[in-house]
């Protein structure tokens, strides 16, 4: 029931009461948000548990928390806390170069990030419940988040108009199952909510994902490392919902202030990527 | 008649769906504008907090205020029985307030507690009508004019007063349009 709405990272149980009360539908705990993590270097984990805690204690609005690719312990973890929804994200550093997790074996719901229709699909052929594109997490450059979305649109509406006796070759050709590309060939959509993340810095950079084909979006480092989050973050919220409506877009984007920090990904080496990360 | 769907975040997509299903002209409100438009007005589920800031933000809460004392029906679901109750168990969130009954917000408990269930819906007793909850309330309690429409293990899941009518569940995202038909029987009335 996040559809429509914005999630945002936030490090503290302060900056997860700023968030509820800008109207975030939720909140991704996390000890790090992205830039931070970059700037920073080292590995990323799972968040310290208490902190995790303190965030649910704070807020009525769900709560996510993000796990290593691959990291099952963490994520069992996670389960036991209680959070409402894990991450399985590239944005902390990969435990398993090969595998995923079985997100099946959960009852928690799970949220991959996702470049391509083809991984998007593996994805929920491991279990997972929603979808958002990976973009370039904390460079405020939404180039990667539209290119993925982009291309998970495309090939959906490529394999909806596609003849029936064609699927298996696109599956093969995707790295898909089969069931789920039937899946998506009989409803023209995704089989589970399909979000977006990694580069939403502005109000107009949120109504561009939602355009695209975005059912919600995630902001991790654009709100609480911009000048005002307070006003970022009611800006943003209102902007997915009237993304359609340019005089009300105009209206809150006026007097924002500083973005945040921002980085061209043409000029990050590879190693430095995220959205390589898992496959 | 036209039905609108409180479009401020949720899943108003499937409502939308559900009633064109059912031939009903329906239109997304957004604004205090688009709720002139409308005869009667479903509020989805969602994040009943979230929503409920967004109605405030946009003078909407006060727009439905007003044409629920006209006598315009309205019909929440999950989320929308929240924002529809005087009274939430433990909260000071924005509300609308406008039907005499206490919500208990994640009465099933968090996230991973979403299931569903074969319910005795009272107006509709043919048949079960299949109950999906997710993050769902309950009703706590009741005041005198309101009628209990459905219960699962002694607990109220469905509940009309008037022309106000609540479900904890969520009709649109299954197949069984009864639910949505026998709201719009209420409107029907006040045409």
């Amino acid at each position: 029931m996040l559809r429509g709405g914005v999630i945002m990272d936030v490090v503290n149980a302060e900056q997860a009461r700023i968030a509820e009360e800008a109207g975030a539908v939720a909140v991704m705990a996390l000890e790090r948000v992205p830039a931070d993590i970059r700037r920073e270097g080292g590995v990323a984990r799972m968040s310290d548990p208490r902190m995790i805690e303190e965030i649910m204690h704070a807020v009525t609005i769900p709560v996510m928390a993000k796990c290593r690719i691959g990291h099952f312990a963490e994520a069992m973890i996670l389960e036991a806390l209680g959070v409402d929804f894990i991450d399985e994200s590239e944005v902390l550093t990969p435990a398993d170069e090969e595998h995923h997790v079985n997100k099946h074996a959960f009852k928690t719901p799970f949220v991959c990030g996702a470049r391509d229709l083809g991984e998007a699909l593996r994805r929920i052929g491991e279990g997972a419940a929603m979808i958002r594109t990976k973009g370039e997490a904390g460079t405020g450059n939404i180039v990667e988040a539209v290119r993925h979305m982009r291309a998970i649109m495309k090939d959906i509406r490529r394999i909806h108009s596609a003849p029936e006796d064609e699927l298996m070759a696109i599956a093969k050709q995707l790295q898909a199952p089969y069931d789920l590309v039937v899946e998506v060939h009989q409803t023209g959509r995704l089989p589970v909510p399909n979000f977006s993340a990694g580069g939403i810095a502005t109000p107009a950079d949120a109504a561009l994902m939602m355009w695209l084909g975005a059912e919600a979006v995630f902001v991790g480092s654009g709100i609480f490392k911009a000048s005002d989050p307070e006003r970022r973050a009611r800006a943003i919220v209102d902007a997915v919902t009237h993304y359609r409506d340019p005089e009300v877009l105009a209206e809150i984007s006026k007097g924002l202030g500083e973005a945040m920090p921002s980085l061209d990904v043409r000029k990050l080496a590879e190693e430095e990527l995220m959205a390589v990360r898992g496959w | 008649m036209r039905v609108g769907v409180l479009a401020l975040q949720g899943d108003f997509a499937e409502h939308l769906a559900t009633l064109a299903r059912l031939n009903v002209e329906a239109t997304e409100v957004r604004k205090v504008g688009d709720l002139a438009q409308v005869d009667a007005l479903i509020i989805p589920g969602g994040e009943s907090t979230t929503i409920g800031k967004l109605m405030a933000r946009y003078g909407l809460d006060e727009a439905i205020r007003a044409r629920a004392a006209q006598g315009m029906p309205i019909y929440g679901t999950c989320a929308g029985m929240i924002l529809l109750a005087k009274h939430i168990e433990g909260s000071e969130q924005p509300r609308l307030g406008l039907m005499d009954i206490t919500v208990r917000r994640n009465a099933f408990g968090r996230q991973i507690e979403s299931f569903e269930a074969d319910l005795l819906f009272r107006p509709t007793p043919e048949r079960a009508v299949r109950g999906v909850f997710i993050r769902a309330p309950i009703v706590s309690q009741v005041g005198d004019e309101v009628d209990t429409l459905s219960e699962l293990e002694g607990k109220i899941v469905a509940v009309q007063q008037g022309k106000l009518l609540a479900t904890a569940f969520h009709p649109e995202l299954t197949d069984d349009t009864r639910v949505h038909q026998y709201f719009l029987s209420l409107i029907s009335g006040t045409l």
